[in-house]
């Protein structure tokens, strides 16, 4: 045990670490809002919703069919995501051609509509989730106790960031992604199904959303309004680090965790409230945002 | 100064505006003159607030195309400044002197018109501050960061000594207005609330038919081309962005003195989400239609109220259906079916 600034190192540490864990969720949402933003030129309010779902499907499956946490890693995801696809095909390829204010409008009722569904049959208060057999307990690190589940998070999601980024950024298929993001028309005069990357493009991001919901249920009790107080803080996220760059979502989304945590041990009445200062900070001095071109 | 030349043409559009105006607000006027003696006064006057509060949002959505997703910041903070000046008769200011110091300063009379001031003016300030900063950026982050700034300034409201908090500013007293009119009595309450709101509502429609709702047009539709004509559009839309806010909190203003009571459901952010439903489903962009919108989800969440959460699902569904269906909404429809502009 030792001190920095007085604080004594776990208590620092402690934070330090939830602000990464934060950070990691974060960073796998505005990662999602990115990709498909980037596509759809839509901003997908019902990500949050999706997340939401995410963290209660997985709660669901485990409760009634007793599926546990690392099957539901692998299926809540791909069962959001082809959600998401039915989102996609029945409502939002009809406002693509519109104004932009309508495919926000849009899917902000679809994450009422959701929201709303899942408060009738939960209630408001939150569901446990039982951290999964295999990462029970920690270890302690000298300086901090670390529990395992905790490292994990951390560990999977930079994992999953850093995959994402790779396959948008050095693979083919990633190529045609970029590609389409900027010229549809001429990438369609390729001969390439635009329209049917679109959609998968979509059921991708939420499904990352849902990947997300899925991790954070063991951390964060399992309720209907998790997904709504966390997207706003995503969107956030999403103006300091511009949607511009794929990298550029996944470091503002870590590091704005971090200091988040950080504030939370300096100077605790302003935790709620730090990343929009910064987000106004970053306005006034950078208005394209950290790693935004200029629109 | 160059001499103005309109063209006949606009100049016989714009009468035959003005004529469906006149007819359409006298339909309004002589409604909002029979409802009291049909519906429940305080219901009205909910419904009158939110109506004003859904116009001036809509000067900004509909006129502008500028979509913010945090105008309960100015309508709750409105409110709970003048529900604050109405019960205790201060105003604080936050002072940084080392640490936080409240500074208050007692105002010289008690009366619900100036409480209604101040909390109009407290919005314009943080109209000021929230526009100025939010313009900088266009589409789809000028809604981001609107909502972004509201629920910053949600989490202020939760913490600020003043709110009260969770419990909010209860018991506010109505008082005289101008030492005269008891506003305890409903009917008197009513009356004032109509002329206020009718009062703003024309205001509303005065700037959206001048030179300056001209240009605020011309931006919404062809933003790059108004610059090039050599409009900053930028001071545009800052102005038009305080007016909004400024209404709004006239409506917030208002709506704390109705209920006397000032909490944070009216910063949340379902509050703006809840005046966007209203202003779409009345019609973007029409002068009747955030009226219409106001009245008819305060008669939905008010008859629904006993089915709890079913409230939110069906104000989705309005919502996935106006888009996708009904984009003019009830008086777009309406104007189109009898071509005439509402």
């Amino acid at each position: 045990m030792f001190e920095v600034f007085g604080i004594p190192s776990q208590a620092l540490f402690g934070q330090l670490l939830l602000g990464l864990i934060n950070g990691s969720f974060y960073a796998l949402l505005s990662l999602g809002l990115a990709v498909i933003f980037g596509m759809l030129n839509i901003i997908n309010f019902t990500h949050g919703a999706q997340y939401m779902m995410g963290a209660f499907c997985a709660y669901l499956l485990l409760q009634y069919l007793g599926i546990n946490y690392w099957v539901a890693l692998v299926i809540v995801p791909i069962a959001i995501g082809v959600f998401g696809i039915l989102i996609e095909r029945l409502f939002l390829q009809h406002v693509r051609k519109l104004d932009h204010l309508y495919g926000l409008i849009l899917t902000f009722g679809l994450a009422l509509i959701i929201e709303g569904l899942f408060r009738n049959y939960y209630g408001s208060s939150g569901q446990p989730y039982q951290v999964p057999e295999a990462l029970r307990g920690g270890r302690n690190l000298g300086f901090m106790f670390l529990p395992n589940y905790r490292a994990w998070v951390i560990a999977f999601s930079l994992v999953i960031c850093l995959s994402t980024w790779f396959a948008i950024e050095r693979t083919r298929l990633g190529s045609y992604l970029r590609a389409a993001t900027e010229n549809p028309t001429l990438v369609r005069a390729f001969g390439i199904n635009v329209p049917r990357m679109v959609t998968l493009t979509y059921g991708f991001g939420v499904g990352l959303a849902a990947l997300a919901g899925v991790m954070a249920a063991p951390i964060y009790n399992v309720s209907p309004q998790m997904g709504s107080d966390l997207i706003i803080v995503v969107f956030a996220v999403v103006v300091i680090g511009g949607m511009g760059s794929i990298m550029g979502a996944i470091v503002t989304g870590f590091v704005l965790g971090i200091v988040e945590g950080l504030t939370k041990v300096f100077f605790p009445e302003a935790s709620n409230t730090v990343i929009f200062v910064i987000m106004v900070i970053v306005l006034l001095v950078r208005p394209a945002g950290m790693f935004g071109r200029t629109a | 100064m160059m001499e103005r030349v309109v063209d006949p043409l606009v100049l016989q559009r714009r009468r035959e505006t003005n004529v469906s105006f006149v007819i359409g607000f006298a339909i309004m006027v002589a409604l909002f003159a029979v409802a009291p003696f049909v519906a429940y006064p305080v219901f009205l006057m909910q419904a009158l607030c939110f109506a004003l509060f859904a116009c001036a949002f809509n000067l900004l959505i509909g006129y502008v195309g500028l979509v913010s997703f945090g105008h309960a910041l100015y309508f709750g903070f409105a409110g709970y400044l003048s529900a604050y000046v109405a019960k205790y008769g201060t105003i604080s200011f936050p002072f940084w002197f080392g640490k936080l110091i409240w500074l208050s300063i007692p105002l010289p009379v008690q009366s619900p018109a100036l409480a209604v001031l101040v909390g109009t003016a407290t919005a314009a300030v943080l109209g000021v501050i929230a526009g100025g900063i939010a313009i900088r950026r266009q589409g789809i982050y000028f809604a981001m960061i609107t909502l972004a700034l509201a629920q910053m300034m949600y989490f202020f409201a939760l913490r600020a000594p003043f709110t009260g908090g969770e419990d909010g500013i209860q018991a506010v007293p109505r008082g005289r207005l101008f030492g005269y009119f008891d506003l305890s009595n409903e009917m008197t309450m009513y009356v004032f609330v109509l002329v206020v709101v009718l009062a703003a509502f024309l205001l509303i429609y005065r700037i959206i038919n001048s030179p300056f709702g001209e240009v605020l047009k011309a931006i919404r539709e062809n933003e790059q081309r108004a610059i090039s004509l050599g409009y900053n559009t930028d001071r545009y839309k800052l102005v038009v962005f305080v007016l909004s806010a400024t209404l709004a909190g006239l409506a917030g203003s208002l709506k704390a003195l109705v209920f006397q009571l000032a909490s944070l459901t009216d910063v949340h952010w379902t509050m703006s989400g809840d005046v966007l439903l209203m202003t779409l489903l009345g019609g973007l962009g029409t002068v009747f239609g955030p009226v219409v919108g106001a009245f008819a989800v305060i008669a939905m969440q008010n008859y629904l109220a006993p089915f709890g959460q079913w409230v939110l699902v069906i104000e989705g569904v309005i919502f996935v259906v106006c888009v996708l269906l009904f984009r003019r909404g009830i008086i777009g429809e309406l104007a189109a079916w009898l071509r005439v502009k509402l």
